[in-house]
């Protein structure tokens, strides 16, 4: 990971160094949200813009930052995007809002953005961390989204809502899954993907 | 990182620049969103009471506003009394009332589980194209499974026959308790009575599936008793002599219109 161009901290956390995937990062999040996926899209988007600004600001101050008190700093920051990204969904988007309720709030605490701001933004420059921002925004989103994608689809018969599966109460044929629909199935769904990209990518494999 | 910036009053200034720097973007941001999420919150109200009202069609086609300001008037009520007082029904806030200790009783037969109980309450009149009130809208609120869900119920002019039954605001499980929205359970209400020949309060949600013919029963949601008990306690409380029940005796007493 020493080759630190553009394109390059853009799509590695999309597989090779996914922030859930491999680094294991923001899991309850990912629990949280993806029950459908018309969520998952909005937390990724959300996820993206808190991570690559959060990155940005940090990566212009960042020789400024004394480091006695950096790690309350990058929460200030952090803190104050989360709000900002919260008012514009509860201004634009009130539906959505109200079903993701406390989770964009939540994004605080999610482990990828201090993270990436710790790693990464504290070191580089300020372009390539606000391209490294949008990256592991990504790497979680496209976790979020493939999950959202079981989870919806066999747990509610739908995708974006709409009906693909036509569920036995509607007078269908498809028994909906009633594990897909609580959180915790999110666990085997992302175990399942840990170990689909580690067959794929054996590198990813820790070592004993 | 040198070490060269780590004096004490740099390291007070830096922190201090931060904290007013966010604590500007952040009130900006919320002071310049404010209007726009009221009317969000306004519009989600608003749509849910057309819902109710069986006025949805109307609504999106001529929008949800002017079908609701030519249609829908509220009314502020005192609920112990069941009588109209003066009050600007959009100023009003249940959730804050039921709150605010001067504002709310604690209700004596709790079945609901709603803990405080604002006194006052807004209600809904909902008139036709010939300018008659044909619905009066009730909200309610009562425990479900996980938490308080908040709706409205749409009764007949004789304040006796369901209209409508709609959850605005819950926290139930997707796919089980959540399917309180599921336009079929939704659809099984309008033309159920709330009360029996008696005066007394007979609606009841049938777990197994109400017989047919039954116009008190409401098939229970499967898979989700707690909740479907919920919705029974709920509209039972708020049709009772605690919630709307000396309303709807006073208003049944004089001409509706």
């Amino acid at each position: 990971m020493s080759d630190n161009s553009a394109k390059k901290v853009l799509t590695q956390p999309i597989v090779d160094n996914n922030p859930i995937a491999l680094q294991v990062l923001g899991i309850c999040s990912a629990l949280a949200v993806t029950s459908s996926m018309a969520n998952a899209l909005v937390m990724t988007i959300a996820v993206v813009l808190v991570t690559a600004f959060s990155n940005l600001f940090i990566s212009i101050i960042r020789n400024h930052i004394p480091s006695s008190v950096r790690i309350i700093v990058q929460m200030a920051i952090i803190a104050s995007l989360v709000i900002v990204v919260d008012q514009v969904l509860k201004a634009f988007s009130y539906q959505l809002s109200k079903e993701l309720s406390v989770f964009v709030g939540l994004i605080i605490t999610n482990c990828i953005v201090m993270g990436r701001a710790e790693a990464f933004a504290m070191k580089e420059k300020p372009v390539v961390s606000f391209m490294d921002g949008i990256g592991n925004g990504l790497g979680y989103g496209a976790i979020l989204i493939v999950v959202a994608f079981f989870r919806e689809l066999f747990g509610f018969g739908t995708l974006f809502g709409i009906e693909i599966l036509p569920l036995i109460q509607n007078d269908g044929w498809y028994q909906a899954n009633g594990l897909l629909v609580l959180p915790f199935s999110s666990f085997f769904i992302i175990g399942l993907v840990i170990w689909a990209i580690r067959q794929w990518k054996p590198e990813q494999v820790e070592k004993d | 990182m040198s070490s060269n910036k780590e004096t004490f009053g740099k390291t007070l200034g830096f922190v201090v620049v931060v904290c007013l720097v966010c604590a500007a973007l952040v009130s900006v941001s919320a002071v310049q969103l404010k209007p726009l999420q009221t009317a969000n919150k306004l519009l989600d109200k608003q749509t849910k009471i057309l819902e109710a009202a069986g006025l949805l069609e109307i609504g999106a086609k001529d929008g949800i506003v002017p079908t609701y300001n030519k249609f829908v008037e509220a009314k502020m009520i005192d609920l112990a009394t069941g009588q109209y007082i003066d009050g600007n029904p959009d100023m009003f806030d249940e959730r804050r009332d039921a709150r605010d200790p001067a504002k709310s009783v604690k209700p004596e037969n709790d079945i609901a589980g709603i803990n405080r109980q604002a006194k006052t309450a807004v209600v809904y009149f909902v008139r036709n194209g010939a300018g008659e009130v044909d619905t009066v809208i009730l909200p309610i609120v009562g425990s479900g499974l996980w938490d308080l869900m908040y709706g409205f119920i749409g009764l007949e002019a004789d304040l006796n026959t369901v209209k409508s039954v709609v959850y605005s605001d819950h926290k139930e499980t997707p796919g089980l308790g959540a399917e309180v929205l599921n336009p079929k359970w939704k659809a099984l209400w309008p033309g159920k009575k709330m009360f029996n020949e008696q005066g007394d309060i007979a609606i009841a949600i049938v777990k197994g599936g109400a017989k047919a013919g039954d116009v008190h029963g409401v098939d229970a949601l499967s898979g989700a008793t707690l909740t479907s008990n919920g919705v029974e306690r709920t509209i039972h409380f708020w049709l009772g002599d605690e919630g709307y029940g000396p309303f709807i005796k006073a208003t049944r007493a004089k001409e509706l219109n």
